[in-house]
């Protein structure tokens, strides 16, 4: 029997498998969330092609619908009836239960990673000119201040960095330092984990403040040799010469 | 016998009637003591010295919220409803086909019943805000007061020409018809400068600019000029008319539910398909548009850009994306239930490029939904080192949504295509090359696409916006002005091999041109909370603090509980609206059918284009239809 039921469902299957068992073996495991957004989608995908026409309707709905009105069911598929209209309730209780009833476990945390600056550090430009000697002295002062976290290839990975949750940042990710312009890092350095706001969860954050520490001059120079070593440029309203 | 009039004052009268006494007194004074008791708090300061006054209960920020969004929902159907009733009349005038005539009247008969409540809402809102708002409202006066005068002005040109064009529109046939026509080209382009100025004193609010000295007419023109007012303008226009064209579209769906004769099934089948036609028309540059003016608030203000994009509103974005992809899938499918339903035999011809499309059509609205930061528990979030996919992550930035969202318009461009293809046999002798040509230019563009969406993760971002993301929108563009003319001369030549059958699309079809429609004023609901919420805490930004007690933006839950509201409270209106809008219409046919009955059997007349409206015809269509 392949009808559309057979099939949806196989696929329904397929996309889960994959989903939790097959990519997690080639990268990190998906959340719980991501999954079951993808299986939605694919559930409306097979709602939607099998409800096009008169014909597909009745192939996908119809042993459904004949299934659940009972008529004419004797023996095995009365039972299974039956079955299907006590336990899927219970199912949906359960499943109500579940997420209802208290945990020890934390709540899915919803953190924003880029809040937005504070108006004081919005428009800066770095004041140094970007030639070989500042990256230079950038790259040097990352290696001593930076690279114990985020890492002497700056991807995060830090001989420290097993010892932080969340980890530190990965600037050869395009999703990161790419997207930010200069002057967001300068906040984020001088300020630090502390100076987030708290839809950013300061609490969830190691970074120093590293105004304590070291110049402006150093931040700023800093930034020009992450994005140098990174491969990566700041977000900018003007393109480079 | 009653006229249709008597019959319509009836059922109002009827309707007042039967509403407990108690339940209308409640209602009136209700309404009256909200003002009133906002007065009286700020009765014990000096008249000048009034900042804020508050509404009790339910807080004047959140009745604004209400009144304006109904307000602005109001507007965008009455603005964006003359542009495409213009358009229609036009084409029944070129082409002498009166149903679009007829269409055209009766966008315009929908347009004429919402209009009036439009009004009251600006009013009330008005009169909200010069309450409860008074030191922002004294500044805004201050820097805007010309254009009020002029904003005036337009309203009255509006409603002068509104009643001339839909009053003088059987009047204004035959020879008059090019003087009707201009009337609806005066009433666009009225309704433009009337959308253009209020927009201009809300994007003041987000991006002001300097305003040096001069006098009040320069002053208020100069402050127009802000940088979002222009983007906020195409956006706006365009989404107005993707509202109009969905509401439209929805109303043509529940009378295609209610109808009980194959004449009226017909005719709200047609009119529901140009409903979803036009929304779907409005929606594929929509998003061009948005990404424009996304590009001017981030280049305005570096915070304001993050704040909506990558800070504490970035979730809204997502939700934006899932009602999007919600209104993509809607429309496509009303656009294949039409094949599989409208031209019989044609489904199984069109189930595997049916198939292929919804597959395309998943897998972008996957990427878009897919966000950059993901809700994980604290054991998933260390298994993926932070709450950033290593791998799925990369699905999280612009060049990723930006990529799938031209695919989609693409896919959606030609589910169209198929659909006015489907049933028809070219004839002409380049048809074949032609058609050649066509998939290889899509499949290239499809692949250009993609290829300048990955290219964009590796060069700096302006590269990026302002090159590799126009040459997206460019290669779709492309796609769409050489594919429309090249299969309109194509089915110029063609024969018909299987015709058209209005008024056999199924039950589901009239409940997803509802669905579009909820989807799209939730959509608005959400992005003018975004818009609004951009601002944080400040009346206009950087300029006038909000000092009130409200100075704090609501949270997600709380606003997406508002945003159901308004949308729930909009569609009663726009419900209510209808209903009264069309009693009329049910008064003739039931005059009608009285007249009818009169009649002695058999000497009936066969209704135009339609078969007998015998009691055994329509229930034989309501059971068909309900397959």
């Amino acid at each position: 029997m392949r009808g559309p039921i057979a099939s949806g469902s196989i696929l329904l299957l397929g996309v889960f498998v994959l989903l939790k068992f097959i990519l997690p073996l080639f990268t990190a495991p998906l959340p719980a969330s991501l999954i079951y957004l993808y299986m939605t989608l694919t559930f409306s995908g097979i709602m939607i092609f099998g409800t096009m026409s008169a014909s597909s309707l009745e192939s996908l709905m119809g042993p459904v619908f004949r299934f659940l009105s009972g008529e004419g069911q004797s023996g095995t598929s009365k039972m299974a009836r039956l079955a299907v209209l006590v336990l899927f309730p219970l199912l949906v209780g359960w499943q109500t239960y579940t997420s209802l009833a208290p945990s020890d476990l934390p709540p899915a945390e919803n953190r924003t990673i880029h809040p937005a600056p504070p108006g004081e550090f919005v428009g800066l430009a770095n004041p140094y000119q970007k030639n070989e000697a500042n990256i230079n002295m950038g790259k040097g002062l990352y290696a001593a201040y930076c690279s114990p976290c985020h890492g002497a290839n700056y991807d995060g990975k830090g001989p420290a960095a097993p010892g932080f949750n969340p980890p530190p940042a990965n600037f050869a990710d395009p999703g990161t330092i790419a997207q930010l312009q200069e002057s967001y890092l300068f906040w984020r350095i001088k300020k630090g984990g502390v100076g987030l706001p708290v839809e950013a969860m300061p609490w969830k954050s190691a970074m120093p403040r590293w105004e304590v520490e070291l110049p402006d001059e150093f931040i700023w120079k800093i930034i020009m040799g992450e994005y140098d070593g990174a491969h990566q440029s700041p977000r900018t309203w003007e393109e480079e010469e | 016998m009653k006229s249709a009039d008597q019959i319509q004052q009836s059922s109002v009268t009827r309707f007042l009637e039967k509403m407990p006494t108690i339940v209308k007194c409640v209602s009136f004074l209700s309404v009256l003591l909200l003002p009133v008791i906002a007065l009286a708090a700020g009765a014990d300061t000096k008249p000048m010295s009034v900042e804020y006054r508050d509404v009790p209960w339910i807080g004047s920020r959140n009745l604004i919220w209400i009144v304006a969004q109904q307000h602005l929902l109001l507007a965008g159907f009455v603005l964006g409803v003359p542009i495409f009733a213009w358009v229609c009349e036009i084409v029944g005038w070129k082409t002498g086909e009166k149903r679009y005539d007829n269409l055209a009247k009766e966008f315009t008969k929908l347009l004429t019943s919402a209009y009036a409540t439009t009004a009251l809402f600006g009013g009330i809102l008005l009169f909200l805000l010069i309450g409860l708002y008074p030191k922002l409202m004294a500044y805004l006066s201050e820097m805007f007061f010309p254009s009020f005068m002029i904003y005036c002005l337009l309203f009255l040109a509006e409603t002068a020409v509104l009643y001339m064009y839909w009053y003088g529109w059987d009047y204004m046939q035959g020879n008059k018809k090019a003087f009707h026509l201009f009337l609806g080209f005066l009433l666009n382009l009225f309704a433009l400068g009337i959308m253009a100025i209020p927009n201009s004193w809300a994007t003041f609010q987000a991006s002001p600019v300097v305003v040096a000295d001069g006098d009040a007419w320069v002053r208020a023109w100069t402050a127009m000029q802000n940088p979002t007012w222009m983007p906020v303008n195409i956006h706006r226009l365009i989404a107005n008319v993707v509202l109009g064209g969905f509401i439209v579209g929805a109303y043509a769906g529940i009378r295609y539910l209610l109808a009980v004769s194959q004449e009226e099934r017909e005719h709200y089948d047609w009119m529901g398909y140009v409903g979803n036609f036009i929304g779907v028309f409005g929606m594929l540059p929509l998003p061009f548009a948005g990404y424009w003016l996304m590009r001017e608030v981030y280049q305005y203000n570096q915070q304001m850009g993050i704040t909506l994009m990558g800070g504490f509103l970035a979730w809204l974005f997502i939700l934006q994306a899932m009602l999007i992809g919600v209104l993509f899938l809607g429309a496509n499918y009303y656009f294949w239930m039409g094949i599989a339903h409208r031209i019989p035999g044609s489904e199984k011809q069109y189930k595997k490029p049916i198939m292929a499309m919804l597959v395309i059509l998943l897998l972008c609205l996957g990427v878009w939904m897919t966000p950059h930061t993901l809700v994980a528990s604290l054991a998933e979030a260390q298994k993926m080192g932070g709450t950033h996919h290593p791998l799925l992550g990369v699905f999280g930035v612009m060049s990723a949504k930006m990529t799938v969202a031209n695919i989609m318009i693409l896919v959606t461009f030609m589910s169209f295509i198929m659909y006015w293809r489907a049933g028809k046999q070219e004839t002409a002798g380049w048809a074949k090359a032609a058609k050649v040509m066509m998939n290889v230019l899509l499949a290239i563009a499809g692949i250009a696409v993609i290829v300048l969406g990955v290219w964009g993760y590796f060069v700096p971002a302006i590269i990026r916006i302002n090159y590799f993301s126009v040459a997206q929108v460019l290669i779709v563009g492309f796609i769409m002005v050489t594919f429309t003319p090249l299969t309109w001369l194509l089915l110029k030549s063609a024969k018909t091999t299987t015709e058209m059958v209005w008024g056999k699309m199924p039950i589901r079809a009239g409940y997803s041109l509802v669905l579009n429609a909820v989807m799209v004023i939730l959509l608005m609901s959400l992005m003018g909370y975004a818009r609004s919420s951009s601002r944080v805490h400040w009346h206009i930004y950087g300029v006038m603090r909000d000092t009130s007690e409200y100075a704090f933006s609501p949270a997600l839950g709380y606003a997406a509980a508002f945003m159901s509201l308004n949308t729930f409270v909009y569609c009663l209106l726009v419900s209510f609206i209808f209903w009264v809008a069309t009693l009329g219409d049910k008064a003739k046919a039931q005059q009608a059918k009285a007249e009818m009955s009169d009649v002695p059997a058999g000497a009936a007349p066969t209704m135009a284009g339609g078969a007998p409206s015998s009691r055994e015809n329509i229930e034989s269509g309501i059971l068909e239809n309900h397959k």
